[in-house]
């Protein structure tokens, strides 16, 4: 099953690599993985969406626990959580195609933010899911040229938060 | 305030931490702190042979004494060279701080002369390091290497120290920190009350309890408990490769060693019990056999201080995250309290006599001969003429095997070696390491002709700093662990485990200028070893023509559960 983790880190150098290092030495697949400062300075968060069982989701948590440069660690998929991806298509778009293309990223939310005579590039935002059904709509109509998805971010709803 | 160089902070932080001995190498990344070293006189370095002895000997030095050990090396191959030792600390949760030098910062990243990512590495086998960017922060790092090195579940700490940060040029204001506070790092160490309760509860409740102790048990200095708890419940207790000595070896509630190579009664006694109570151990797979089969109508208490010990590969039942020692006084304190006891001697009695019924199997016993010597027997006779009270730090492989097996230690600490990793070459500079910490004691290294040529070069730091260890190589002129596995699992074909050209190991030993002796025959063993012995100031090795067909056993049959044993070369469980 999929699920989303988030961690602050202390913004030390190379603590990333701990954490990348960690996956890849136990076996753990990660599907997506993004980084950025926080609000304080000091702490990076990640959020890391992998596939995992119980048991293993249980040792990834533990074992990110472990590492001395982490701060927290939440598995938010457990309960109300917001997620989002951003990604960046770039497609064909020349003549009976062009029009298609641009209904197709309305229908899905997205705004062309390059355009030349040939291409588009598609902007969209939303769930994992989303983009994945956006990207074969677009495929079954025009060539994809090329794709960049930035991986998901996430926040638990409501009250609870990991600065707490 | 005082005013120093970067070099020199680093050795003023290891004077005011309380250090007494480093081992290390030089080279040009280090060698302003070697100079600053030169100064102070109040800490003896070592200079080793080879920077991998130099980690292996701080490790002994920490087993024996529950201290952090401490290696300084260079750049470069003096980094590379530690990692098999530090992978060798991390496995077994040795505390341990390794200060490397680095190029300078300039450089770093260029592919300089002597560069290499030591941070990148060692990152999968160090609890933690750090790269040292302002010589300002050298003492406020050295102070929490030390700290993560020894609290919780220790481990290896690096401290990559770039060239530059280290100018006997630049003076910086010099304070080492009395305490340090890190948010990101809190061990916990005392347990969950209601924890506590629940698994006591089990305990009481069982019908067939074991304590199963490892190395957490050692590390947190549990001995105590444990024997008051196996004591006061009548329960009986078996341990790890990495536990023994946590509980007295030849006490009455004693099953011995389980695992792998675990004698008989103490792997059975595992798989038939009802209540595992998992002390500091990992369920490490030496220990557990097939998982799938493991120990069918167990419940499973376990206490350790690192939560990922936990259910990783067995599930437990009720688990308890903190120190050993806390937990089992808290444990001891509600028994006390409550006047509480086990809640069916009969059954209990019924479970100590299926024990014995096992115990009546005699697994470990062997033939001897008046012909060839047999490994065991060198065990016991060095049992009996060290009256089971030496430190004994072994190699890996069956020697190491026949001396967990064949000297039942009754204290902790005293038995030294590589569980975890399984590293060749560790027995002789861990000894080493022993020895200097415990200059008044007897120590022993147990070693085969494959482990001691990994680090034989130390024959010499020996005579350099003379450090007297004795050295008893059970010399089979094989691999002998390979070559069991080949004679059980590969039809015998013995492919690159047979030595050819084996030295002349007592002109070995004489050539660096210690005592060499050569012993084949079985009735000049005991007063060979015993003339060994009786050279206190010497060191002196012992080269002992044994048995070459000899196998270790028992052994668990793979893919099988704890009750599946080989007990001979014919026969099975």
């Amino acid at each position: 099953m999929r699920r989303i983790i988030c961690v602050l880190l202390e913004n030390q150098p190379g603590a990333l690599s701990r954490v990348v290092g960690l996956f890849s030495q136990r076996g753990y697949n990660i599907e997506t993985l993004t980084v950025a400062p926080t609000e304080d300075k000091t702490l990076s968060r990640l959020t890391i969406a992998v596939n995992a069982d119980e048991a293993v989701l249980e040792q990834i948590e533990k074992q990110l626990h472990k590492l001395i440069d982490v701060l927290k660690v939440s598995n938010i998929t457990e309960s109300a959580h917001i997620e989002r991806e951003v990604a960046l298509i770039k497609v064909k778009a020349k003549g009976e195609y062009r029009e298609e293309v641009k209904r197709l990223a309305d229908i899905f939310r997205g705004q062309i933010v390059d355009v030349t005579q040939s291409l588009y590039t598609v902007q969209l935002i939303g769930t994992s899911e989303k983009l994945d059904a956006c990207i074969a709509a677009l495929t079954d109509v025009t060539k994809v040229v090329e794709i960049s998805r930035s991986g998901v971010v996430g926040l638990a709803r409501g009250e609870k938060s990991m600065r707490a | 305030m005082e005013k120093l160089s970067g070099a020199s902070m680093v050795v003023r932080s290891l004077i005011d931490e309380g250090v007494k001995h480093i081992f290390g190498y030089p080279g040009g990344s280090v060698l302003d702190i070697y100079d600053a070293l030169h100064e102070k006189s109040n800490i003896e370095h070592i200079l080793v042979r080879h920077e991998q002895a130099a980690v292996h000997m701080a490790d002994g030095y920490a087993r024996a004494t529950g201290d952090v050990g401490v290696v300084l090396v260079t750049s470069g191959p003096g980094a590379t060279n530690t990692i098999t030792g530090i992978a060798t600390a991390y496995m077994d949760s040795i505390p341990m701080v390794v200060i490397s030098g680095q190029v300078h910062s300039s450089l770093i990243g260029n592919d300089a002369f002597q560069e290499c990512d030591m941070i990148g590495i060692s990152r999968p086998v160090v609890k933690h390091s750090f790269l040292v960017t302002d010589p300002r922060d050298i003492p406020a790092i050295i102070k929490k290497a030390f700290f993560i090195a020894a609290s919780g579940r220790p481990g290896p700490v690096v401290v990559d120290v770039p060239k530059d940060c280290m100018n006997p040029e630049i003076l910086h204001e010099y304070q080492y920190p009395e305490d340090i506070s890190m948010r990101s790092y809190n061990p916990t160490t005392t347990g969950h009350k209601g924890q506590i309760r629940r698994g006591l509860k089990a305990l009481l409740a069982a019908k067939k309890p074991v304590l199963y102790v490892g190395g957490g048990a050692v590390i947190s200095g549990c001995d105590s408990q444990i024997l008051a708890l196996s004591e006061k419940l009548g329960i009986p207790v078996v341990s790890t490769l990495m536990g023994l000595g946590a509980f007295p070896g030849t006490h009455p509630n004693s099953v011995g060693m389980l695992g792998m190579h675990g004698c008989y009664e103490a792997n059975m006694t595992m798989h038939n019990s009802d209540l595992i109570f998992g002390i500091g151990v990992r369920f490490d797979d030496r220990t557990t056999n097939n998982v799938e089969k493991y120990c069918p109508n167990a419940t499973i208490l376990h206490i350790d201080i690192d939560p990922s010990s936990i259910s990783k590969t067995i599930k437990v039942d009720i688990p308890i995250v903190g120190s050993a020692d806390k937990v089992l006084d808290e444990m001891l304190a509600q028994i006390e309290a409550n006047s509480l006891g086990i809640s069916d001697p009969a059954a209990n009695d019924h479970w100590w006599s299926d024990i014995a019924q096992w115990c009546g199997r005699k697994s470990l016993d062997y033939q001897t001969s008046k012909e060839k010597i047999k490994p065991q027997q060198v065990i016991e006779v060095m049992h009996k003429l060290t009256n089971g009270d030496a430190y004994v730090a072994s190699d890996v492989g069956q020697h190491q095997m026949f001396a967990a097996l064949y000297y039942p230690f009754n204290k902790p600490r005293r038995w030294i070696n590589s569980g975890g990793l399984g590293t060749m070459g560790f027995g002789l500079p861990a000894a080493m390491g022993v020895k200097l910490a415990k200059p008044d004691e007897t120590v022993i290294c147990v070693t085969g002709d494959g482990s001691i040529q990994m680090n034989i070069q130390e024959l010499s730091t020996a005579l350099q700093y003379d450090i007297p260890v004795k050295i008893i190589n059970l010399n089979n002129h094989f691999l002998g662990m390979v070559k069991q596995w080949q004679d059980m699992i590969y039809a015998g074909r013995h492919s690159q485990s047979y030595m050819d050209s084996v030295p002349d190991f007592a002109k070995i030993s004489e050539a660096y200028g210690h005592v060499g002796m050569t012993i084949s025959d079985p009735a000049e063993l005991e007063s060979g070893l015993e003339k060994a012995f009786a050279m206190k100031d010497k060191l002196v090795f012992v080269d002992i023509h044994v048995d070459e067909t000899e196998h270790v056993y028992p052994m668990l049959i793979r893919g099988g559960a704890m009750n599946e044993m080989w007990l001979s070369k014919t026969e099975k469980s």
